[in-house]
């Protein structure tokens, strides 16, 4: 299979107060197995929706297109049932779940998807073996087991707390919707190397950022620009440099 | 351990309906005639042979409830109740209290052992297997009351050791008249309210819980009520009495058949707490609630009442209500010892065409008195749900404190939420702190939680069971552990 | 349940004039009446307010003539001559009757606004229930006359004045005055009612009703100040449908009359429509101050406020009832409820009911309720700047019910209320000090 995810003229749209609004026009979009590819784009083009509409919200009609992961129709599947199959949705508003502690979510959510994998449950004592090596890696300390899922956390945490949920759930893709942002270097970097810990064969991501850093740190293979609901230049790693320096300008013509 | 420690595997061998519970015993029973007149009290006090004043006792109550009506100042509808149609008593035909276990009929320890109940210490004692991670669990003494009686009382010699008393109310009636006498009804009078003073007339049986002064009780101690026979009221009355200094932690739990019929459960309990005691009565209310179009279920009205005597006591009672076709109870104190507190904890859940409306007086008369409401309702199906309680600040409560916080969730658009808050102060010292929401679960939680690969109805229980956090975990640890597989059980089917 | 009729409590008060009726709907509503009685305490809306102080007397239809520098006096009590007030259009009543030379005339009312009596040409509406409210049953069996006031489409009608004054009369009498207030689409609209009494004169009763219809995008801020005199009782009724877009933003101030209801029927018939009831009560003596609501949403996207404070002292009582009716369609709604008390006096009394009844699940509601003395630590930092005692008090309370005027959005109605508090407050923490 050369293709992991393959996604070909995706058209969404959201009801806006009674009428429906189109935000993704057409995406072509093709991710490999093993490779990190990132998706740039102005405020507003759509990015967040694209990610929404693969991970399966229900608010989003899809009007056109398909999407394929592994072989499967994506769009057919229950967000649930995508998740199980290895797509992870790095949110770029990590949502709150007041009262829920955060190591039994964690808990709920891997044995959830160990158990559609057909993998064996963790018990209580195997979990935590896992989490703690992982948290340990991603520098966060295990109060944040203790509290409840993204209550009170600053921003930095509730990132941190995304790539934690990523590490233990173990996705054959990982969307990142903006992960990076309002992160400082040091949590910038730690975020960055438990994205690169998990590289394998077996994995990709699928990054949406508007820094050049987090891309030096993960090397991707290719560079994907968005304007307008659309997938209007793809390239190499160099194409997230231009935009580093000239912005998206140049791009906003292609779009028209 | 209540019927609610049945694992849900245990329960789906059980039957495919959600209710697993709903299961009938078949047993010959000694059963009243239909009818409620002085004959039916005079039977149900013979049979039981009781002391004259207790009998007088129970036909005053009767002549009280004769001139009253049903309460309709509730938010609930139901057909008229025909209280004539009703068997007053049942009772397994075998002698009432059992002097062992080996006396009861084995038909009904399997019952409670399905229940989840295992009646036999030696069990408990050698240790029920303690599943990974969770703590060992301690002895929990257990009075078993099938329809009208009381049909065993466990670990009654260790708790007879430290002083307690721990048995049906029947036999506390023969063994320990004073105490009975000095106490019942003094919480709750007989002619309170309608169904309190319709349970003062034909009570059956209940438990009977004295701490002596200075006595911790040495383990949880629980009743656990199971309405079997057809067309039975179940109407139990419970005492705890707890003296200076001395504290209990008591659990309650039920469960009743399924059945197309509507059945009448009305119970009383009261408790006292003297100076420095503390009770802490925790229910998991798990009658059966009726099927998905509202046949049936248990019409449950209930009237719980805590006395704080002394200085510094406390009453914190914790309520988890998911059954019954109808709930109407309202545990309430009565804080009258300086410095008293009392708690109420309360998870209610409606689902399908359940109605419930409950909630909890707290009468602060002594000085300093605290007290705390945490109310969560959570309202699914075509249910309707109302949280009604009254915060009453007297004169001489100086210094009062009260704070009610009152959280609603909506789960559908064919269900109603409501909160109906009464407060009242005529101090100027005391304070009053009342807030309540109304919301739903928000999209954007259950698609992070679908997103992390949970289903519809575990991210559900996963937010539901979030959102009645602070009031689960003032239950003993392995109640609040089913609690919460309860919680879901109920909601099944409210979404998707 | 099945609702059993209410033990209301007796007609006799009114008998009499109950009995003269004839129009079909006077005759109508004082069958109702007949059929409910005056609301007794075991009817839930009326647990907390008991209307005993109706019982034991009988209320004549007040005098027609009243003595004219009597009624400037009390009118420049309410509204000092040279103040900004003065210069507003104003529709005077007095014991329930429109007196001309005391108000504007009709051209004096900026275009595209008008009023007219009610006498002229009674018109009940639609918007009240007569069946349910028996003390709106009794207002349309014995009303007399009132302010019919229209605003044309578009409207920007600025502040007008409604003072209903009661004056010595030759007995316990009452009046039940009907007030209806129209705004067409887009209108707008600060109503400033004023209820003054003069102290001194035989009890009285005022037993107003207002509707109110607010057609889309239409804008009413309705602002009163209850002033009546210290042994009266005032009872009013506020009815406001309020269409899409619309808004109806009202306050109350009570300081007078012995025993006190302003209860509002506030209906969000459209979507967006938005109403805010909020209020304040400063109580003394005996007085009871009832402030109760009722507000429906029965369209999505609505919007509710209520924010009610309440100073009592002396053997004073407060309640406050609060419903807010969510319906199945009125997705989106948005509602809060909040009701403060300061309890000044150890025999004073708040009682307090914020309901919430909800059958919509996508909504935002809540309430809250706080009561409880001046804060300690306030008066402690006022005292270590030298402010101490009744000042300190009087300075702190005011604060606290300053905020809540506040929420007057006209500035002009605002300044009337705020001198009206001022006035109040002085004159309690005079009479606080004489007494000690
Ligand atoms: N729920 C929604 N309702 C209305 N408009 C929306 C909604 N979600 C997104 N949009 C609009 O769709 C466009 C794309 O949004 P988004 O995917 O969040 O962009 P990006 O992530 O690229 O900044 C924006 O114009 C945004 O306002
Ligand atoms: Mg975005």
């Amino acid at each position: 299979m050369s293709e992991l995810l393959k996604i070909s003229g995706l058209h969404a749209s959201i009801d806006a107060d009674g009428i429906p609004k189109e935000i993704l026009r057409g995406v072509d979009l093709v991710v490999p197995p093993g490779e990190v590819h990132a998706i740039m784009g102005p405020n507003g083009c759509g990015k967040s929706t694209l990610s929404y509409v693969l991970a399966g919200r229900e608010e989003y009609d899809v009007t056109a297109g398909s999407v394929s992961f592994m072989g499967q129709d994506l769009l057919a599947m229950e967000p649930e049932e995508r998740a199980a199959a290895g797509l992870f949705l790095a949110f770029q508003a990590p949502v709150e779940l007041p009262g829920v502690n955060n190591a039994n979510f964690l808990r709920t959510a891997v044995n959830a998807v160990r158990r559609a994998r057909g993998e064996p449950e963790l018990d209580a004592v195997g979990f935590l073996k896992t989490v703690r090596a992982a948290t340990k890696n991603l520098s966060m300390s295990d109060d944040m087991l203790k509290r409840n899922v993204n209550v009170g956390f600053s921003g930095g945490e509730k990132k941190r707390n995304e790539v934690l949920q990523m590490t233990m759930l173990q996705p054959k893709l990982a969307i990142l919707d903006e992960t990076d942002s309002g992160l400082d270097v040091d949590a910038l970097r730690i975020v960055a190397e438990g994205v690169k810990n998990l590289r394998s064969p077996d994995f990709s991501a699928l990054v949406i950022t508007h820094h050049q850093r987090l891309l030096e740190y993960l090397g991707p293979d290719r560079i994907h620009v968005m304007v307008r609901g659309r997938i209007v230049r793809s390239g190499g790693p160099e194409l997230a440099k231009q935009i580093d320096v000239e912005g998206y300008a140049s791009f906003l013509t292609e779009a028209a | 351990m209540p019927a609610i420690t049945e694992t849900r595997e245990q329960v789906e061998k059980l039957g495919q309906s959600s209710y697993k519970w709903g299961f009938e015993t078949d047993i010959e029973m000694d059963v009243a005639p239909k009818g409620l007149n002085e004959d039916t009290i005079r039977l149900i006090s013979a049979r039981k042979e009781e002391p004259d004043w207790l009998l007088e006792w129970r036909l005053a109550a009767f002549r009280v409830w004769q001139t009253m009506t049903e309460p309709t100042w509730a938010k609930v509808t139901y057909p008229p109740i025909d209280y004539q149609d009703v068997h007053y008593y049942a009772a397994p035909r075998k002698k009432p209290g059992p002097k062992s276990l080996d006396e009861v009929d084995p038909e009904l320890l399997r019952t409670y052992e399905k229940l989840g109940i295992p009646l036999h210490e030696q069990a408990l004692l050698a240790g029920v297997e303690v599943p990974e991670g969770e703590e060992a669990r301690l002895p929990v003494a257990v009075d078993a009351v099938f329809d009208s009686v009381s049909v065993a009382t466990t670990f009654r010699k260790t708790l007879a050791e430290a002083g307690v008393i721990f048995c049906p109310i029947s036999e506390a009636v023969r063994d320990h008249p004073d105490l009975v006498r000095k106490y019942l009804g003094s919480v709750v009078p007989a002619g309170d309210n309608f169904y309190a003073a319709l349970n003062a007339a034909v009570f059956t049986d209940g438990s009977f819980v004295f701490i002596p002064k200075g006595v911790r009780c040495p383990m949880e101690l629980s009743t656990y009520f199971r309405i079997n026979a057809r067309n039975t009221g179940q109407f139990e009355r419970t005492l705890i009495v707890v003296e200076d200094g001395a504290s209990v932690s008591y659990l309650e739990g039920c469960t009743a058949p399924m059945r197309d019929e509507n059945q009448l459960h009305a119970a009383v309990v009261e408790l006292v707490a003297m100076e420095n005691a503390s009770i802490k009565y925790s229910t998991v209310q798990n009658w059966y609630p009726g099927d998905e179009n509202g046949l049936g279920g248990i019409y449950n009205f209930v009237t719980k009442r805590g006395a704080c005597r002394g200085a510094k006591s406390k009453i914190s009672w914790t309520q988890v209500e998911t059954g019954s076709a109808i709930t109407w109870k309202y545990p309430s104190c009565i804080l009258q010892g300086e410095g008293s507190v009392g708690e109420f904890y309360s998870v209610a859940v409606t689902n399908n065409y359940q109605q419930a409306d409950t909630g909890t007086k707290m009468i602060h008369i002594g000085k300093n008195t605290r007290s705390t409401i945490i109310a969560k309702t959570i309202s699914a199906g075509h249910s309707d749900s109302t949280y009604r309680g009254l915060v009453r600040m007297l004169p001489k409560a100086s210094n009062a404190r009260n704070f009610t916080q009152c959280d609603s969730l909506l789960i559908g658009d064919r269900c109603g939420a409501h909160t109906v808050p009464y407060i009242e102060n005529r101090n100027m010292s005391a304070r009053i702190e009342h807030e309540a929401t109304t919301s739903k679960i928000s999209e954007d939680q259950m698609f992070y939680c679908r997103q992390r690969g949970l289903s519809q109805e575990d991210a559900v229980g996963l937010i539901v069971n979030g959102f009645c956090k602070d009031v689960l975990k003032e239950l003993p640890m392995e109640f609040a552990v089913e609690a919460q597989k309860l919680l879901q059980i109920s909601l099944e089917g409210s979404v998707g | 349940m099945n609702a059993l009729a209410p033990s209301g409590r007796s007609l006799a008060p009114f008998e009499a004039r109950l009995s003269g009726v004839h129009d079909v709907e006077r005759k109508s509503a004082a069958g109702d009446l007949a059929r409910t009685g005056l609301p007794g305490p075991r009817v839930e809306a009326w647990h907390y307010t008991n209307l005993r102080a109706l019982s034991g007397h009988v209320f004549a239809e007040s005098d027609v003539l009243f003595d004219e520098k009597e009624a400037r006096a009390v009118l420049a009590s309410v509204i000092p001559e040279g103040s900004i007030f003065e210069k507003l259009p104003r529709l005077v009543l007095v014991n329930g009757r429109i007196a001309p030379g005391l108000s504007s005339s009709t051209a004096s009312l900026p275009e595209g606004v008008s009023w007219s009596s009610f006498a002229s040409a009674p018109d009940f509406g639609t918007q009240t229930s007569p069946q349910r409210d028996p003390l709106v049953a009794l207002n349309t069996a014995l009303a007399s006359d009132g302010m019919q006031l229209s605003v044309a489409t578009g409207v920007k009608a600025g502040q007008v004045l409604l003072v209903s004054l009661a004056l010595s009369s030759s007995g316990v009498v009452s009046f039940h005055p009907r007030h209806n207030v129209a705004l067409a689409p887009e209108a707008s609209l600060t109503l400033i009612e004023i209820s003054a009494g003069n102290d001194g004169q035989e009890l009285y009763f005022h037993n107003p009703v207002l509707t109110c219809s607010l057609a889309e995008g239409a804008h009413l801020e309705h602002v009163k100040l209850q002033q009546e005199a210290g042994n009266a009782i005032h009872l009013a009724t506020v009815y406001a449908d309020i269409a899409g877009h619309a808004t109806y933003e009202s306050f109350t101030l009570t300081l007078g009359s012995a025993l006190a209801r302003h209860e509002v029927h506030a209906s969000l018939a459209g979507a967006h429509a938005a109403v805010h009831v909020n209020g304040a009560q400063l109580l003394g003596n005996t007085q009871v101050g009832d402030i109760t609501s009722v507000i429906t949403h029965s369209a999505p996207d609505c919007i509710s406020r209520q924010t009610v404070r309440n100073v009592l002292t002396d053997r004073s009582r407060a309640v406050f009832q609060g419903k807010v009716l969510v319906e199945r369609v009125a997705q989106k709604t948005d509602g809060y409820q909040m009701n403060q008390a300061l309890l000044l006096s150890p025999t004073a009394e708040i009682d307090a009911k914020p309901e919430l009844e909800i059958y919509a699940d996508d909504v935002r509601c809540s309430h809250g309720a706080t009561v409880g003395a001046l804060d300690e630590e306030q008066l402690f930092y006022l005292r270590s700047r030298g402010i101490a005692g009744a000042q300190a008090r009087q300075m702190l309370v005011e604060a606290f019910l300053i905020e809540a005027t506040d929420l007057v959005r006209d500035e002009v109605a605002r300044t009337l209320l705020d001198g009206a508090l001022a006035d109040a407050l002085l004159n309690r923490i005079t009479a606080e000090e004489r007494g000690s």
